[in-house]
C-alpha cells in the first residue's frame, strides 16, 4: 500500500525549546489516524510541518512519495484549521461562496468560476449534509454547521488527504457523534485518508482506525483496538511494551489524559 | 445642473470622475473593511497630503515646474506610504496596527512642513482637503480613468484570491496562494484609488467613502458579491447626490458626500432592525 505521509527522524525546536524530537511516522493510504496529545505536545507544529508552513530543521517529510520541499500538488491536501483562530464570524459571505473559495488553488490564477464548479460545490455540501444552507451567510450558522462548511471547502478540490486540527472545538456535545460519523463515511465511501489532531482522547477511540500519541516524541502508533487495550491496562503501560512502540524515551510518561 | 453638465467642462469632469470614484472606493473598501484594515485608508490619505504639499512647494519655488499636477506626487507618496506600512507591519508583528499611526502622523508632519514652507494655506489647499466641484481638470479625469480600468481589471482577475485572502489568510497561505504578492498588489491599488479620490471627496474624507458604504451594505447584504454590489450602489448614490447638493448649495463636496453616506448607513441599520423584528413576529406566529 502506498504511504500518503512518511516522516523520518524529524526534529523541530522553537529557539531553545525542543518541540518535536525524533518523529517517525508512516500514514498509509486510506487510513483514519488521530494524533492525540496534551496542549503543547507539538501537535500543531507537526501539522504545520506537514502542511509546509514550517520547514523541518532536521529529518525528512514525504508527501505522496515526494520530498516536501519539492511537493507541488497541494490540491491533493485538504486542510481544516481550528476554526476559532482564523475565521471572522461577521464575514459577509454565503456558505456557497465559502465552499467555492476552496477551489481557488485548483483553478489557478486568472481563471473564472464556471457552472461545472458550482456543481462541485453542491456535491461537497451534500457530502457534509449542508446543501440546504448554501445561500445562508456563514455567520448565521452554529459552530458545528460552520465546521461542516469548512470541511466541504476542503473537499471541493477533491483531496486525497484531509487534515483536521481539533475539528470538534466549537461543536456541541450532542452533535459530535454525528460529526465523526460523517468523517467516517468520507473515509470509507470516498477513500479519503484522514488525519486529525485532538487533545480529547475520550470521544475519539471508537471512531478512528489508528491512533498516534504525541508528546515531543511519538509514544505509540498503532490500531485503535490495540491502543484501547493498552489504555485499559493503564496508560503508563502504553510506553512500557515493545509492541508497535516507536519511541524509546520512557521518562515522558503520562501523555494522554 | 443637469443642463450645466452639457455646458461646463468642469462639471463634466467632476461628474465623470465622481462616477468612477463611486465605484472604485467602495469596491476596494469591501476588501479593506472585511480585513479590518479600515484605518490604512486614513493613514494613506494623510501621506497623500504630504505629496500634494510637496508638489505645491515645488511649484512655488521652481517656476519651471509650474503646472505640475499635484495628483502625480500625491500618488507617489501614497504608494510609497503603502510600502512603508507593509514594512512596519513586518517589524511590529504583534502590534500590526502600530504601523498606521506611525505613517499617519509622519504624513501629517511632513505635509505641514511643506505647506508652511510654501506659505500655502490657501483655497487651493482647501479644495484638496475637502474636495471640490470645480477643481477636476481633464488631465485628472484621464489619470483617474486609467486608474479605474487598472483597478477593476485587477479585482476581476484576482477576485478568487482576494476573497480567500480576506476570508481566511491562514488557509490561503496553507493552500499555496501567493499571499504576499497579492496583498502587495492590493495595497498599491488602495494607494492609487486614495490619490485619485481626493480631488472629489478631499483627503480628509477619502477613507469614509471606502468604509461607510461598506458598513451600510454589510448590514443588509447576503453574501460577498451582494455586499460589493450594494457598497458600490451606496457609494455611487453618495457621490452623485453629494456633488449635486454641493453644486447647488455652494458647499465643499467632501462634506455633502460623506453626510449622504452617513444617512444611508443610518437607514440601513434601521432597515435591518425592522427586518429582524418582522422575522421574530413571523416566528412567533409560526
Amino acid at each position: 500500500m502506498q504511504s500518503i505521509i512518511e516522516i523520518k527522524k524529524l526534529f523541530y525546536r522553537y529557539e531553545k525549546d525542543a518541540v518535536l524530537e525524533d518523529i517517525n511516522l508512516t500514514i498509509p493510504d486510506g487510513s483514519f489516524l488521530a494524533i492525540v496529545g496534551p496542549n503543547g505536545s507539538g501537535k500543531s507544529t507537526l501539522l504545520k510541518l506537514i502542511l509546509g508552513l514550517l520547514k523541518p530543521q532536521k529529518g525528512d517529510i514525504f508527501l505522496f512519495g515526494q520530498e516536501i520541499n519539492k511537493f507541488r500538488d497541494w490540491q491533493k491536501v485538504g486542510y481544516v484549521s481550528q476554526k476559532a483562530n482564523s475565521f471572522n464570524t461577521g464575514f459577509p459571505a454565503t456558505v456557497f461562496e465559502v465552499v467555492a473559495s476552496g477551489l481557488t488553488k485548483k483553478l489557478g490564477m486568472f481563471t473564472f468560476f464556471k457552472k461545472e464548479h458550482a456543481q462541485k460545490v453542491f456535491e461537497a455540501l451534500e457530502a457534509v449534509d449542508m446543501k440546504m444552507f448554501s445561500n445562508r451567510n456563514i455567520g448565521e450558522l452554529s459552530g458545528g454547521q460552520q465546521q461542516r462548511v469548512f470541511i466541504a471547502r476542503a473537499l471541493v478540490s477533491e483531496p486525497n488527504l484531509l487534515i483536521l486540527d481539533e475539528p470538534t472545538v466549537g461543536v456541541d456535545a450532542e452533535n459530535v457523534n454525528s460529526f465523526y460519523r460523517m468523517l467516517g463515511d468520507l473515509n470509507k465511501s470516498r477513500g479519503i485518508t484522514l488525519l486529525l489532531v485532538t487533545h480529547d482522547i475520550g470521544t475519539i477511540s471508537d471512531k478512528v482506525s489508528h491512533v498516534a500519541c504525541l508528546n515531543k516524541h511519538l509514544h505509540f502508533h498503532g490500531e485503535t483496538e490495540e491502543f484501547e487495550q493498552l489504555r485499559m491496562e493503564g496508560m503508563s503501560e502504553v510506553y512500557g511494551h515493545d509492541v508497535h512502540m516507536l519511541a524509546h524515551h520512557h521518562e515522558h510518561g503520562g501523555v494522554v489524559k | 445642473m443637469i443642463a450645466g453638465i452639457f455646458h461646463y467642462e468642469f462639471l463634466q469632469n467632476a461628474f465623470l470622475t465622481g462616477i468612477m470614484i463611486g465605484i472604485l472606493a467602495p469596491l476596494l473598501g469591501v476588501f479593506i473593511v472585511v480585513r479590518r484594515l479600515s484605518l490604512i485608508a486614513d493613514a494613506l490619505s494623510h501621506v497623500t497630503l504630504a505629496g500634494i504639499a510637496a508638489s505645491l512647494l515645488i511649484e512655488r519655488k521652481f517656476t519651471m515646474m509650474a503646472g505640475l499636477n499635484p495628483l502625480y506626487l500625491g500618488m507617489v507618496f501614497s504608494v510609497g506610504g503603502s510600502l512603508f506600512i507593509e514594512k512596519l507591519r513586518g517589524v511590529y508583528k504583534h502590534y500590526q496596527e502600530l504601523a498606521i499611526p506611525i505613517i499617519m502622523s509622519g504624513g501629517i508632519g511632513l505635509g505641514v512642513i511643506f505647506i508652511s514652507l510654501a506659505n500655502g494655506f490657501n483655497t487651493d489647499l482647501f479644495s484638496y482637503l475637502f474636495g471640490s466641484v470645480s477643481a477636476v481638470s481633464r488631465t485628472d479625469l484621464l489619470v483617474i480613468f486609467i486608474i479605474s480600468i487598472l483597478v477593476i481589471l485587477v479585482i476581476i482577475l484576482l477576485y478568487k484570491e482576494l476573497f480567500l485572502l480576506s476570508f481566511d489568510e491562514e488557509h490561503a497561505k496553507a493552500s499555496g496562494i501567493a499571499a504576499k504578492s497579492i496583498h502587495f498588489i492590493f495595497i498599491v491599488m488602495v494607494a492609487l484609488v486614495i490619490a485619485a479620490s481626493m480631488r472629489i471627496v478631499g483627503i480628509l474624507l477619502v477613507s469614509s467613502l471606502m468604509t461607510l458604504p461598506v458598513a451600510a451594505s454589510m448590514r443588509i447584504a447576503r453574501g460577498f458579491k451582494q455586499t460589493i454590489f450594494l457598497s458600490v450602489l451606496f457609494g455611487e448614490v453618495s457621490v452623485l447626490g453629494g456633488l449635486f447638493t454641493a453644486y447647488y448649495l455652494d458647499l465643499a463636496p467632501g462634506g455633502t458626500i460623506v453626510m449622504i453616506a452617513v444617512l444611508i448607513l443610518v437607514i440601513s441599520i434601521f432597515y435591518k432592525k425592522l427586518i429582524l423584528k418582522k422575522e421574530v413576529q413571523q416566528g412567533e406566529r409560526a
